[in-house]
């Protein structure tokens, strides 16, 4: 056996193998949440009750997908947006319905925000001809552009300057839309978004870019695969920013509304980090040895859904039978989405040469 | 019939595809101030002013995906890469998205964009500046892959291509930039893409070649001529989709065939042209079929080696006197 050196040459910092031995070394710092109400903000009772439905569907969804999944009702990935609720919620009310949204493959919550029903998510996941994409993209390809929401996309960083190109036509066309792309901590690290970042703030392109930084890219935690503070990267590039708590949708919704009203006013990007945190593995094949599980329990105690249930119960916006019977109702939603996708037709066999074109279909050598 | 620089038929299509569309826009390297690195785009930022003639840093990643995403909200990007050789920055927009995102969100957007630039090589520039990219975009579907070899296929086919509602990828040459060649006055000329030509007609051989090969391969045939070998040579403008009956017609006539192609061996476009002769006219032929291409290495500098690197008419006809049994 080789003699171990005292000093031997490290790179990556070390991770929980080698840490502090069980003691929470927390991935993210969650910034304090707004002391606001929904009122001072602007928002409905009606408005924050549809936020907890919004992210009950969310949550439920995700639970009922991945018992499915260990079914094995379907295949392929799942990666699983539970305990980052809060950001889809809070955004998509802080945005107007016809701003654009983009973000990578943990987007099932962003197309249940925008107008995928969870029949239309559940087949997706199933790869059923019923499914938002007909079953072409899965998990990771949600998307509904009707309603603004340009999907997931599977390379990390890679829809990060398409982001970009969706506020340059924005621009261009001159319809005051804000863009909104969305992407992980692990995505800091690619060039994709420097260059779009650069180009961003030289070109005014009325975008915001959001770091959902959930402590971890796939299984290294953010200390181990990135330097300083996310947020400010933007100074490099003179672009304003901001960093803010992701567990609270109403400081989520807070924070957004003001920087994309500003973002509509002078076409000058952002580039934000909200802080949230993922509960599940970055897959459905992740066995999470990179965390403690005291870490985890530690966010579970700040869940995003159970505290908006409190804010509801608390400030008496609802009733404790009045969440109940949401509750009820979008467990029975979930459910017909299951029915629903179980009994939708997979795509057919000429399904396999549609929607390649918009042109003229081309396929070399088809037989 | 106008006699127009390669680069002057690639502007009057922009400029025409420009007026005619005022979600034409063109973005890249030196394209504006600078009136293009090759002076392709020369004037049109004058026409066109700095909303629609964009100069961008150099980000070839970044700016191929802002185009994509253009592209998908209602634009029709003109992206230049200063070389397709430095494109390869920018493959995951291209390979991975512009191809990709209309079928994997099941048809809810369409991505109507060309990438133009040089492709291949042009001379001694070593050898990360001297690749051809054709064939290897056209291994992947959904992408349309043009590399014209005279100013007035490239007119035609880059109209058809900026009005393309799929990713088109349109190749240059930054030595036929300055090469003159009739171009149809016609108005709104335009070529549909997939369409082959017959660019010489003959009986003896076939030879199959685009872009800059085209011109080795028309020196080689008029070489041969004086020895009394008619060569029929085939371009067939697009790699992708191919047109593959246009080439099969003639080698029925012919019987042979030699295919020249700048890529380098391996999987290239007479690779591809190769197996579907024998599949498609294998009764036909009355020698096997040849190629030249690269040899399986870089590009060297050394102007000697160099030579020896790049396909060039004599070994054009040595391939059509093997398959003539000439030799």
């Amino acid at each position: 056996m080789a003699k171990k050196k005292e000093k031997e040459a490290i790179f990556t910092p070390i991770g929980i193998e080698n840490g502090k031995n069980g003691q929470v070394e927390k991935s993210v710092d969650l910034p304090d949440p707004t002391d606001k109400s929904h009122k001072d903000l602007g928002l409905s009772d009606d408005d924050v009750i549809n936020m907890f439905e919004q992210m009950f569907l969310q949550r439920r969804f995700e639970e009922r997908a991945m018992q499915m999944y260990q079914k094995g009702k379907f295949g392929g990935f799942l990666h699983l947006y539970i305990g980052q609720e809060a950001v889809s919620t809070g955004t998509v009310h802080a945005l107007n319905d016809d701003d654009d949204i983009i973000t990578a493959y943990r987007d099932h919550g962003w197309g249940l925000m925008r107008g995928v029903s969870a029949k239309e998510g559940m087949a997706e996941l199933y790869g059923k001809a019923t499914g938002c994409s007909k079953g072409k993209g899965g998990s990771m390809h949600f998307a509904n552009v009707e309603q603004h929401f340009w999907g997931g996309y599977g390379i990390v960083g890679g829809h990060i300057p398409i982001g970009g190109g969706l506020a340059f036509a924005n621009k261009y066309q001159e319809n005051n839309r804000v863009t909104a792309t969305f992407f992980g901590d692990g995505a800091v690290d690619q060039g994709a978004l420097h260059e779009t970042l650069n180009m961003s703030q030289l070109w005014k392109l009325p975008c915001i870019y959001v770091v959902e930084n959930n402590g971890y890219s796939m299984g290294t935690a953010a200390r181990r695969h990135t330097v300083n503070e996310i947020h400010e990267r933007a100074k490099g590039y003179g672009m304003k920013s901001a960093v803010f708590n992701g567990m609270d949708a109403l400081t989520v919704y807070e924070n957004m509304k003001e920087i994309a009203d500003e973002v509509r006013k002078d076409s000058m990007p952002w580039f934000v980090e909200i802080r949230t945190y993922r509960y599940r593995g970055h897959s459905m094949s992740d066995p999470q040895k990179y965390r403690t599980k005291e870490e985890l329990e530690q966010y579970q105690k700040v869940d995003p859904v159970e505290r908006m249930k409190t804010y509801l119960l608390d400030n008496k916006i609802a009733k404790k039978k009045d969440i109940e019977k949401i509750q009820e109702r979008i467990e029975d939603e979930v459910l017909e989405a299951i029915d629903f996708a179980e009994e939708s037709d997979f795509p057919g066999d000429e399904a396999l040469y549609e929607d390649m074109f918009a042109d003229t279909p081309h396929f070399h050598d088809r037989k | 019939m106008a006699e127009l620089q390669f680069r002057e038929a690639i502007r009057d299509a922009m400029d025409e595809e420009m007026a005619r569309d005022e979600k034409v826009f063109l973005m890249g390297e030196e394209v504006a101030e600078y009136n293009g690195a090759y002076k392709v785009s020369e004037g049109l930022l004058d026409k066109y002013g700095f909303k629609r003639v964009i100069d961008t840093p150099i980000s070839e990643l970044g700016f191929a995906g802002i185009g994509v995403g253009a592209a998908m909200n209602g634009l029709r990007p003109i992206v230049e890469f200063m070389t397709f050789n430095f494109a390869v920055l920018a493959a995951d927009q291209i390979i991975n998205h512009a191809s990709k995102a209309r079928y994997m969100l099941g048809g809810q957007l369409n991505t109507p964009i060309v990438f133009r630039g040089p492709n291949a090589s042009a001379g001694q520039l070593g050898a990360t500046h001297s690749v051809a990219y054709d064939s290897m975009y056209a291994q992947f579907p959904g992408l349309s892959v043009i590399y014209p070899s005279e100013p007035d296929d490239a007119k035609g086919l880059l109209k058809s291509a900026i009005r393309n509602d799929d990713a088109v990828l349109f190749m240059e040459s930054e030595q036929m930039y300055g090469m003159k060649g009739e171009v149809s006055d016609e108005e709104d000329y335009i070529i549909p893409i997939g369409k082959g030509k017959i660019k010489r007609e003959g009986d003896d051989v076939t030879v199959v070649a685009t872009g800059k090969m085209y011109h080795i391969a028309k020196q080689a045939a008029n070489q041969l001529a004086k020895d009394g070998v008619e060569v029929e040579i085939i371009d067939p403008r697009t790699i992708k989709p191919l047109d593959i009956e246009l080439i099969v017609e003639s080698i029925k006539k012919t019987n042979r065939c030699v295919i020249v192609d700048e890529s380098h061996p391996f999987g290239g476009l007479a690779s591809e042209v190769g197996f579907l002769i024998q599949r498609e006219a294998f009764d036909y032929l009355d020698a096997p079929v040849r190629r030249v291409t690269l040899p399986d290495v870089n590009a060297p500098f050394s102007k000697p080696l160099f030579d020896l690197w790049l396909p060039d008419a004599k070994q054009v006809i040595d391939a059509v006197n093997t398959v003539t049994y000439r030799n």
